[in-house]
């Protein structure tokens, strides 16, 4: 078990460093002298300045040992510094991620139990008008832009409706403590979180149907009917726990679409998270700042996969923790 | 294909998509960009324009037609790059195996953990915004799977016998692959091809609608992220739009599915 984490722990860090070297391409890439934008972004441009900025950020220095200074840089998780925000990328990042985490991990939870719910009821009648309404309702979920759905929740339920608060992490200016803020929060939470959940709910809804109708025809089924189990009991312990082996594969697989998402959800409803940071980062075309999400970005979605791995692992008896 | 009925009407569908994308601005030629009525005309109040004018006076039908264009464009265009990457990289890994397999995987799994759609924002931003750009960063994101498809179908073609009996006449790795291999894989390839046309579009909505768009192109996440910020004041510039990409993605994806029921009752769905 400790000899499987630490070997995916290394193997994920090897992928980031990997991530880190791309991103210093990336940022090479930009248009422009970096110390003539820096220069300019600092309100000043004369030769000199230039200059001692270069000196400064070691840009007059060789390639590799400049790409050496950057991935030190990031390993002591200094990202640079935004002189849009003035302030170094990394404080704000950290500043914002509470936010994405609190948003992301409502959506994948609100996705994961309908879906696997919602999947499991299709399943069971499948065939019926029920199964035929699921797989509907999960087809069309599945082909709407997140953008989209997040603006007719708007429309509907804070422009129409006036049940929900449209934007906002909290209610400005209303100084809530305890409880009450709590529950302020989660008020804004609702859209954004079933948003960005709605869509994941309708492929989990999908995979989960789709699996239990194939484990379900197993010779396992057959001998726990022959049994004399309960249906219940047979489709709870045998046929769903078989089934969600792929479902989590799934999730894994989605964690990267899921931070993706956010940056969405976080734009339309102006949810004080890294996704939101990004798309300021965007707009000011502040490339040290657009990057350093990116970086965080990826290690999140590594350090997600390394958790589902995990958890694979431990819904399916069959693996050992040996590879 | 045609004895499923979703596959049928996701064919209908995708053929009333292309041929608004091919003729609609033919028939309909107002330019999207120009002024036509006053500011936010409510839809069905105009024949002339039938869904309402935008914030700017534009017409907001011409502008979906005209996005027709970019959208599919976009999507069948960058899924064809994707494919020109990733069927060569799993053809090589398959076929010869051992490190070239390794090597080969390795990359394609490091492009699978970076966050796709945040990848793809870097990417045209940096490159800036243009159909090119568009269409690249897509690709670039969209041909990891492509490419393990092809490596599963290809490790499992390689030991049948025709493909030894080639081997035996003494033909050549590249002739192996391109004439005894590739065509077997030819049809998960295509069901894979159209649910990723159908994610192209998505992407390349939502980074339109982030303004990441071609400045000089309308397209559907365009006209979306435009009418986001007097959603209040008009419904219809964003919700026609976006009703356009759902049913465009939605008939690609009831082809995709339909298409696996017909070429390939094996395939899961899983391999997307």
């Amino acid at each position: 078990m400790i000899s499987f984490v630490a070997q995916r722990v290394v193997k994920g860090a090897i992928v980031l460093l990997a991530i880190v070297v791309l991103n210093f391409f990336l940022i090479r890439l930009a248009p422009g002298d970096p110390a003539v934008v820096m220069a300019g972004e600092a309100g000043a441009s004369d030769q000199i300045f230039v200059q001692q900025l270069r000196e400064k950020f070691g840009l007059d220095k060789p390639l590799p040992e400049q790409l050496f200074v950057y991935v030190k840089g990031v390993v002591t998780l200094d990202l640079g510094f935004s002189f849009r925000q003035q302030a170094p990328v990394s404080k704000l990042i950290l500043e914002r991620l509470p936010a994405t985490l609190l948003l992301t991990l409502t959506a994948f939870a609100i996705s994961l139990m309908l879906g696997i719910l919602f999947g499991t009821f299709a399943a069971r009648f499948a065939g019926t008008w029920l199964d035929t309404a699921i797989t509907i309702f999960a087809l069309i979920f599945y082909a709407m832009p997140i953008f989209w759905v997040a603006l007719m929740g708007i429309l509907l339920f804070s422009v129409t409706v006036d049940w929900l608060p449209s934007f906002g992490y909290e209610t400005v200016g209303a100084n809530l403590t305890g409880l009450a803020h709590v529950a302020d929060v989660a008020r804004h939470l609702i859209m954004p979180a079933m948003t960005l959940g709605l869509f994941f709910m309708a492929t989990y809804t999908r995979m989960t149907r789709a699996s239990m109708l194939e484990v379900k025809r197993l010779d396992f089924v057959k001998t726990a009917r022959a049994k004399g189990l309960s249906d219940a009991v047979i489709q709870r312990r045998h046929v769903l726990r078989n089934a969600l082996l792929p479902v989590v594969t799934l999730a894994g697989v989605h964690s990267g679409t899921l931070i993706g998402g956010a940056v969405i959800t976080e734009t339309v409803f102006a949810w004080p998270g890294i996704g939101r940071l990004m798309y300021d980062a965007l707009l000011q075309r502040d490339y040290n700042l657009l990057l350093g999400v990116f970086v965080i970005c990826s290690a999140m979605v590594l350090t997600f996969n390394l958790i589902t791995d995990l958890v694979y692992r431990l819904v399916d008896p069959r693996i050992e923790f040996t590879t | 294909m045609l004895r499923s009925p979703s596959g049928v009407i996701g064919l209908i569908i995708l053929l009333l998509a292309v041929s608004v994308a091919v003729f609609g601005p033919m028939l309909f030629p107002n330019s999207p960009w120009r002024m036509v009525q006053r500011p936010f005309l409510p839809p069905f109040t105009l024949a002339t324009v039938p869904l309402g004018t935008d914030a700017l006076g534009r017409d907001v039908f011409a502008g979906m037609i005209f996005g027709a264009r970019v959208s599919l464009l976009v999507g069948m265009v960058s899924t064809l790059v994707a494919l020109v990457v990733g069927v060569p990289i799993g053809a090589m890994a398959g076929y010869f195996g051992g490190r070239v397999d390794d090597a080969l995987m390795r990359f394609t799994e490091f492009f699978q953990t970076i966050p796709s759609f945040a990848l793809a924002i870097v990417l045209v931003a940096i490159l800036q915004p243009s159909i090119y750009s568009i269409v690249a960063s897509i690709a670039v994101v969209s041909w990891p799977p492509v490419a393990r498809l092809v490596r599963g179908e290809v490790l499992s073609l390689r030991t049948r016998e025709y493909v030894q009996a080639a081997v035996v006449t003494g033909q050549s790795n590249t002739w192996i692959i391109l004439r005894e291999i590739l065509p077997n894989t030819l049809s998960p390839v295509i069901v894979l091809a159209s649910l990723m046309v159908a994610t192209a579009i998505l992407l390349e909505s939502s980074l339109a609608f982030l303004g990441l768009g071609d400045p000089n192109l309308i397209s559907w996440g365009y006209m979306v992220g435009a009418g986001r910020t007097v959603i209040r004041q008009a419904w219809w510039i964003t919700v026609f739009p976006g009703v356009a990409i759902l049913i465009s993605v939605l008939g690609l994806n009831l082809i995709g599915e339909g298409l696996n029921d017909a070429l390939n009752p094996r395939l899961s769905r899983e391999g997307r």
